[in-house]
């Protein structure tokens, strides 16, 4: 028996309505342009919010709040704020640790793409992404009482001892070391472990959708494998590797915790390495909970301000990089 | 005379593949060095973990709430708990949203809306999670007039929504175009072939996406420092037993659960190792522990979970 199917009779009201929103097309592509919408204005919200919120210290203290000075004050309790230090401290943590993670990080890149059994890729590949699921607090703990005492303290003595002596280049090395290894050298070898996982896993990206084709004809001109991996592949990814290393940069910039615990936490007029420090990121940890003048807890917000415009400012140019060449890399990429 | 140039050609060329050959042998140990020299602090930290917090681990530090220094024994309840409330309404803010973008994503990725939503999601991903923090404290804690769980869980719910974005957006992108296209020409509407064709289709891989942003963010700090601030004597169990004795209805208790400031694993642990008690350093490197095998067991069994998959999908 064939079951009758009911219709509506032409002009029905809830057929004209079935028929304006397409079935229900038309609500479910607002629901969804709605939602990609959110994202956008929450990128938009958060900077309009730190800049409509920090507007007090911006007016009082202008560009001197972030130019460089030797005599930079952060002064509580006069209601005087001047940001230098931690930006110098943020800058020279994350130069140092993106010096220390990159030849890692294109050494472990190329050995996976390039060099270790099939088999090995997987499991590899698990172990670094691991080392990028440790937990910030976790790393800073370990830092603390293992390996600053253990590992940090002996290398930054030996760095005063040699390089502290050359004139110039000295004064980033300036010492004494502080025993327990609490230092801006610290905190760039914290950060040197943890932004090795992001840019080992972009380069490695991107090594491995070079097409082989590439691989064969430097081969086969009689290049051993390291000159084709040195001559060939890796200029011909450099834009994208470039891209890497500026995305590792960025959470550099922004890493908190972990930094927070080893570096000590001191506003010195120091240049030095060697020397504890602050970073944007940590000055905001600690003292923005306990920040009791209105002036205070603006200028925290407009460190926080200056902090998301410099990741913009890098994501942008890192996207970029990495997006021109996933543009170019042809469809033959290997799997 | 050629016998001559052959030979000299011939030494010179032997010479110079020496000097090659080490070169290519000395680099690509090199790289294999390096692979072992980074991966050594990841079992030295995993290592070092597992010894000094096993020593402390034991029942009632799962079931009691932190007691006075000084007096023997005392857990981190409120903490686990507090992990547990944040994770489940990040999941809430940050899921809804974070899979319907993606749908968008992956079905019209070149128009000007898709090409605006990637940039800003990879923006957002990049965004500091203690700016995030600071945010969510000027939306949310400032308005209200005090810290809370929600403000806490919104703040984690923004970090969690990129990866959500992201892995979501591969997942779906991973389904055969037949399928939707079985579904529209069976008369399926657009909205219908995308809720209960495609999303099952690629809800496995969805799943492990949400884990590993949930593994991801629960391990956060900085996000909560000013939103969800802490609270030693955070005890759901009272909560509830409270609203229940005194009558009050479901939403109440759920309200009061969020509407204070809440603890997390992350956040005890920041805060019992810069403490100068040797105790409370002993018990940050248990809470170090219990966040670690938390984690640790879920990124292990997703991928397994995700390996095994791709093997039965391929063989």
């Amino acid at each position: 028996m064939i079951k009758q199917i009911k219709t509506l009779p032409q002009g029905h009201w809830r057929k004209r309505l079935d028929e304006t929103i397409r079935h229900g097309d038309i609500p479910w592509q607002i629901i969804l342009i709605a939602a990609s919408i959110l994202v956008m204005i929450l990128v938009i919200s958060i900077g309009m919010m730190l800049w409509n919120e920090s507007g007090d210290a911006r007016n009082m203290f202008g560009w001197r709040f972030l130019t460089p000075t030797s005599d930079a004050s952060w002064d509580p309790v006069n209601d005087h704020f001047e940001a230098w230090p931690f930006i110098y401290g943020t800058l020279l943590t994350s130069l140092a640790s993106i010096v220390m993670a990159v030849p890692i990080s294109l050494g472990i890149a190329i050995f996976m793409s390039e060099l270790c059994p099939e088999w090995l890729r997987l499991p590899l590949n698990w172990l670094v992404e691991l080392l990028a699921a440790i937990p910030s607090v976790v790393y800073g703990l370990w830092g603390i009482f293992i390996f600053l005492p253990v590992v940090v303290t002996p290398v930054g003595n030996f760095l005063f001892e040699t390089i502290g002596k050359i004139p110039l280049i000295g004064a980033l090395f300036a010492g004494p070391m502080p025993e327990s290894g609490v230092s801006r050298l610290g905190a760039a070898f914290i950060l040197t472990i943890m932004i090795v996982p992001t840019i080992t896993a972009v380069t490695r990206d991107v090594l491995l959708s070079i097409p082989n084709s590439q691989r064969e004809a430097s081969l086969a001109l009689g290049a051993t494998k390291w000159e084709s991996i040195w001559q060939v592949l890796l200029p011909y990814g450099n834009s994208g590797i470039l891209g890497a290393v500026i995305l590792g940069l960025g959470r550099a910039l922004g890493e908190t915790m972990a930094v927070t615990m080893v570096i000590g936490n001191s506003i010195e007029g120091t240049l030095s390495l060697l020397r504890p420090g602050y970073t944007m990121a940590s000055i905001i940890a600690n003292e923005f909970a306990e920040a009791v003048s209105k002036l205070h807890s603006q200028a925290l917000i407009e460190v926080g301000l200056v902090l998301f415009f410099m990741t913009l400012l890098l994501n942008i140019v890192a996207r970029f990089l990495v997006w021109r060449v996933a543009r170019r890399i042809p469809t033959e990429a290997r799997g | 005379m050629t016998t001559q140039f052959q030979e000299i050609i011939a030494k010179n060329q032997s010479r110079l593949s020496t000097r090659r050959k080490f070169t290519n042998a000395f680099m690509l140990s090199v790289t294999g060095l390096l692979t072992v020299l980074a991966l050594i602090p990841l079992f030295w930290i995993i290592g070092y973990v597992f010894y000094k917090g096993g020593s402390y681990l034991n029942v009632s530090f799962f079931t009691q709430l932190p007691r006075p220094l000084g007096v023997e024994g005392g857990g981190v309840l409120h903490a686990i708990e507090g992990t547990i409330i944040l994770s489940l309404l990040a999941s809430i803010f940050a899921i809804p949203p974070g899979v319907m973008a993606a749908f968008y994503a992956s079905r019209y990725p070149n128009t000007p809306i898709g090409i605006t939503l990637r940039f800003s999601t990879d923006v957002l991903s990049g965004v500091p999670s203690i700016v995030i923090g600071l945010f969510v404290y000027v939306i949310m804690v400032k308005p209200m007039g005090h810290y809370s769980g929600l403000a806490g869980g919104v703040a984690m719910g923004i970090l969690m929504l990129p990866t959500i974005i992201r892995t979501t957006e591969e997942m779906l992108k991973l389904v055969p175009g037949a399928l939707r296209e079985g579904s529209l020409a069976l008369g399926a509407a657009e909205w219908k072939t995308s809720l209960s064709v495609i999303f099952p289709a690629a809800l496995n891989g969805i799943m492990t996406g949400f884990l590993l942003a949930i593994a991801r963010a629960a391990g956060e700090t900085a996000p909560l420092l000013f939103t969800a601030l802490g609270n030693e004597r955070y005890d759901v169990g009272s909560i509830i037993r409270n609203g229940i004795a005194q009558k009050q209805s479901i939403f109440m208790i759920l309200g009061r659960i969020v509407d204070q400031p809440v603890d997390s694993l992350p956040l005890t642990l920041w805060k019992y190792a810069q403490q100068p008690y040797p105790e409370r350093i002993q018990q940050s490197w248990t809470v170090a522990l219990v966040l670690l095998i938390v984690i640790l067991t879920i990124n292990i069994l997703t991928r397994l979970w995700v390996e095994a998959r791709r093997r039965s999908l391929q063989g």
